[in-house]
């Protein structure tokens, strides 16, 4: 396949690409926030997110991505994750044990009920998220640099 | 109980290409479709007759829904499958740089 | 529920493709394809919350297999001592099969569940936790623990995978360093 020396792919697809990544984001962050109210959740909305990074890198070649997106970020978003997890959990034994719901609940089908489900919501997605997109680069640059 | 039945035999294919097979992304495919099995199972064991999702919606007025414990079980579990199918496709990768081949009888032999 | 079993013949008829062609890309695609099936038959289940996650986890997991495998495509044969190899393998399945038919008669009938724990949840999820997706009640405040321990399953697959994809000795003689070392 010879199309692995040029940057990316065609111009058909890095026009579509332009047009309708903002529009895969806004749709994960979407099922991320609703996750209490709808079907979802954490991890469907996290996936999401990681497949429009994805999709920039895939159509765009990855030194330009890679220009865009540095490094370290996904490695910092993982841990921001994972952190934000932790404390919602440690915050209960202010209440009384491990994983209390102390936010008050509101009342149902409302955006902002429910207590700490859809802040650790939030957190699972920023880890499942950043993990699986800095499992892709790992995969795809050392694949790249073999073949010379 | 065919739907069990139909469910075990998916899950036999996956197993005799674990078993069989000498490329090792041939073995990757076969542990895919045995997880994909297993997931079947856990949701199969949770249906109910008559059942609807197990979610609230402002005008309902039934309450008979499916089990909803399996469905919190299996959540996890896909996102955990991939995380091993990516960790075995590493794998696969640096084997391939080191011996040059994906071919598991062949690896024995050159021992690097 | 004639289109459960249309969908799950589906799914094996799928599954021994992408088993028995000879093309590395047929197969990853054939797997593709019986990954669609399964979203689709959670969807007729009554889950759609899975149906959701299986459907762009599978897309992720196809987008990995091809990238990393679509220039390393070697044909080979089989080897000989063939007829016994099957012959046994064979053997085994059935007899796997057959057992687990035994031991199939212990379970409840197909659309009875139990639903010892189950029912409490159902009954009590809405009040105690405010949450009307009651699949996200019991995985973020009755379950946490098990959510903690994805995200920590989560954590080591990643470190795994970057430990393994790093190259050896960072002083080689013309070394492109543009790797991840987080």
């Amino acid at each position: 396949m010879s199309k692995e020396h040029q940057p990316g792919m065609s111009l058909i697809v890095r026009t579509i690409t332009r047009l309708t990544v903002g529009l895969i984001v806004l749709y994960g962050i979407y099922i991320v926030s609703h996750g209490h109210v709808s079907p979802g959740g954490g991890f469907a909305g996290g996936v999401i997110i990681a497949l429009s990074f994805v999709h920039l890198m895939l159509a765009y070649g990855k030194d330009l991505a890679l220009q865009k997106l540095p490094k370290g970020v996904s490695s910092f978003f993982e841990s921001m994750g994972a952190i934000l997890f932790l404390s919602l959990a440690l915050l209960g034994f202010t209440g009384g044990y491990f994983f209390l719901n102390f936010i008050s609940k509101g009342q149902p089908f409302r955006l902002f009920s429910a207590g700490i489900i859809p802040l650790a919501n939030i957190a699972i997605s920023l880890k499942v998220g950043a993990g699986l997109f800095a499992i892709f680069i790992a995969l795809v640059i050392l694949k790249f640099e073999s073949e010379k | 109980m065919t739907v069990y039945l139909l469910c075990f035999i998916l899950f036999s294919v996956g197993l005799y290409c674990m078993l069989r097979k000498r490329n090792i992304i041939k073995i990757i495919v076969g542990i895919i479709i045995a997880e994909y099995a297993t997931n079947l199972f856990f949701i199969l064991v949770a249906y109910r007759r008559e059942g609807r999702s197990p979610i609230y919606s402002p005008d309902q007025t039934i309450v008979n829904m499916v089990d909803a414990l399996p469905q919190a079980v299996v959540l996890t579990a896909i996102v955990i499958g991939l995380a091993s199918t990516a960790l075995l496709v590493a794998l696969a990768i640096r084997i391939y740089d080191k011996y040059g081949t994906f071919d598991i009888t062949r690896i024995r032999e050159l021992r690097g | 529920m004639i289109e459960l079993y249309i969908l799950l013949i589906f799914m094996i008829v799928g599954a021994i493709i992408a088993v028995e062609v000879k093309d590395l890309l047929s197969s990853v695609v054939a797997v593709g394809a019986v990954g669609l099936g399964l979203s689709m038959t959670f969807l007729i289940l009554k889950a759609p919350d899975v149906a959701i996650t299986q459907l762009v986890v599978e897309l992720l997991a196809l987008i990995i297999l091809i990238r990393a495998t679509i220039k390393r495509d070697l044909p080979f044969s089989t080897s000989g001592r063939w007829y016994v190899n099957t012959f046994i393998t064979g053997a085994f399945i059935f007899m796997f099969v057959l057992l687990g038919l035994i031991c199939l008669k212990d379970l409840p009938p197909f659309g009875y569940p139990l639903m010892r724990v189950a029912s409490t949840y159902l009954r009590e999820g809405l009040a105690k936790t405010g949450a009307t997706n009651l699949v996200a009640s019991v995985i973020l405040d009755y379950r946490a623990f098990d959510t903690l321990g994805e995200a920590t399953i989560l954590f080591t697959a990643v470190i795994g995978v970057l430990a393994v994809v790093r190259r050896q000795g960072r002083k080689g003689e013309d070394e492109i360093v543009d790797e991840d070392d987080d």
